[in-house]
């Protein structure tokens, strides 16, 4: 597997250099367009890997399918904590990485990083808040705070090796908690404060095998889901009563 | 070994799992509960979404309701006419236990009715069995002391219950009651069953003795009998209404469970009756107090994410 990346990496490199033309200034694919969640699935890597034509900076960045989310703060009532304001964010990603090969403030000025939400801190996001006791930036902070905290939101910007300045590669996480859908790899060349080029690929996270039947079952199905449910676990305790009996 | 839970959509250790089930399913054999009171907090404890545990514990409480009545009703220890009136009750209020619940989770409060209920009823309950086991240690003391047994108890005392209308003869478990309240009982268990995400053996078997009066041989059978019927319609709700019952997540902690509560049941049977009923209310009381702390000590996070921005 990694012989056959290296390889292919050498071809995308050597497909470059022999092409004097450079019609493209930025070249990158993925090792898998597909990450499968089958039984076993606890995480995975995805390689990211390409070449450049001339000058600039490297930026990937990974965003999953946009989802509302509901956030709840809590707040003392008669001695406990309960659930005393929320917000709604209508479009979060569900899922944010970011990958360069500098610190993005060098990259680039706050404005360009702003129109491509470049960083977790470039995010547009629309949060309503429907509390008194707290404010938008607070409830921003906290979905980010909890996304980072399930792994799914970068914590910090990932580190993308460059090869004598042409070649570039970086492994992008998938932790098991991934959500489902159809993800953009945006990859980004920036050249003096400047977005020079841009290619997007798309990545599909999808449940596979027998837990996606499962989940399918249960969700299209699901009065037989909960009366096989039933049924399965009324065998399995006859099952062991006779079992244990004879034991 | 990983393995990927399809509804709860996260990937646990499956020998975590075995063990937890195999662990919960111990204590059930020795104490002769269903153990739902401990696995449910310990499942959202390891991450499992409070949903998913409640939905997929019901389905576990099934099997383990089925193995262990099975035994109860060879001993013609299951009262049937007592068991299909609370099973009626049951019925009514583990349906409405779902819609309350799903309301709840609506408003972002579920998680906290299910701390509020467990600490409410595993205090209650924890602190009536330790006071209770505790006398009747000290008396059987006593007794073997002074060398007579202890008083013999009436069967029942009778009071305003015995008025109610719709008087009903319960042959196994020599009664003549109003039928109105045991349906109550099955009724209220079962609310709190499908919001808990346990069988309610604990709530219903004190009731069944203190405030039914039954004998305490047909209570635990009788009791399991009703259990089968509460869960399974639980469980049919959760999943058709709420798709929060993972069959992968119960077949794992049934496995488990089925083993510990066998060697469990061996071991129970080395201990006393009041000395295992006071380990059981301490436990009961453990789990107790970690929840109100949890709930008054100040949180290391304010805020909490829940899914999806259905109002």
């Amino acid at each position: 597997m990694k012989a056959a990346i290296l390889l292919l990496l050498s071809c995308v490199g050597l497909l470059n250099a022999a092409s004097a033309r450079a019609v493209e200034p930025l070249v990158a694919d993925l090792s898998s367009h597909l990450v499968a969640i089958t039984t076993g699935f606890a995480g995975t890597d995805v390689l990211l890997f390409g070449a450049t034509e001339g000058e600039g900076d490297v930026v990937v960045v990974v965003r999953g399918p946009n989802r509302p989310e509901t956030l709840r703060r809590k707040a003392r009532t008669g001695g406990i904590w309960i659930n005393s304001g929320n917000a709604v964010v209508e479009n979060a990603p569900s899922f944010y990485l970011v990958a360069a090969t500098r610190p993005l403030e060098d990259l680039a000025s706050t404005v360009i990083l702003d129109r491509h939400q470049i960083g977790i801190d470039h995010l547009d996001l629309s949060i309503r808040v429907k509390d008194a006791g707290s404010d938008l930036s607070e409830y921003r902070k906290a979905l980010m705070r909890l996304k980072q905290r399930k792994g799914l939101y970068t914590d910090r910007v990932h580190e993308i090796g460059l090869l004598s300045q042409r070649l570039f590669r970086t492994d992008v996480h998938f932790p098991a908690n991934v959500p489902v859908g159809t993800y953009m790899v945006e990859v980004y060349l920036i050249d003096k404060g400047q977005v020079v080029s841009a290619q997007t690929t798309p990545l599909v996270v999808s449940k596979i095998g027998i837990g996606a039947d499962v989940f399918d079952f249960a969700h299209q199905q699901a009065a037989a889901y909960g009366i096989i449910a039933i049924a399965l676990a009324a065998a399995a305790g006859w099952l062991a009563a006779v079992a244990f009996k004879r034991g | 070994m990983q393995i990927y839970l399809p509804i709860a959509e996260m990937s646990v250790n499956v020998f975590l799992i075995l063990g937890l089930g195999g662990g919960v399913g111990f204590m059930s054999g020795l104490f002769g509960v269903g153990g739902g009171f401990l696995m449910t907090p310990l499942l959202i404890f390891l991450g499992v979404p409070p949903t998913v545990a409640v939905g997929t514990e019901a389905n576990q409480i099934v099997a383990s309701s089925v193995s262990g009545v099975l035994a109860h009703w060879r001993r013609g220890n299951v009262d049937l006419r007592m068991g299909l009136i609370l099973t009626a009750g049951g019925f009514v209020g583990s349906t409405l236990g779902v819609f309350l619940f799903r309301w709840l989770r609506g408003l972002g409060q579920i998680d906290l009715v299910i701390s509020l209920c467990y600490i409410v009823f595993l205090g209650i309950v924890g602190s009536l069995m330790l006071v209770e086991s505790l006398q009747s240690l000290r008396t059987s003391r006593k007794a073997a002391a002074s060398g007579i047994a202890a008083p013999r108890r009436k069967l029942h005392q009778h009071t305003w219950v015995h008025g109610l209308p719709f008087k009903m003869r319960f042959r196994r478990s020599k009664l003549y009651i109003s039928a109105i309240l045991p349906a109550g009982i099955g009724l209220f268990v079962g609310i709190l069953a499908a919001i808990m995400g346990v069988g309610g053996g604990f709530i219903m078997v004190p009731a069944m003795i203190y405030l039914l009066g039954m004998p305490t041989a047909v209570v635990v059978g009788t009791s399991l009998f009703q259990i089968i019927f509460v869960t399974a319609n639980a469980t049919f709700l959760q999943s058709t209404m709420n798709h929060t019952v993972d069959v992968v997540l119960a077949l794992l902690l049934l496995l488990g469970g089925v083993i510990g509560a066998q060697v469990g049941a061996k071991a129970g049977a080395r201990l006393r009756g009041e000395q295992l009923r006071s380990l059981l209310a301490v436990m009961v009381l453990g789990v107790c107090g970690k929840l109100l702390f949890d709930m008054i000590v100040v949180p290391d996070e304010m805020f909490g994410i829940g899914a999806g921005g259905k109002h």
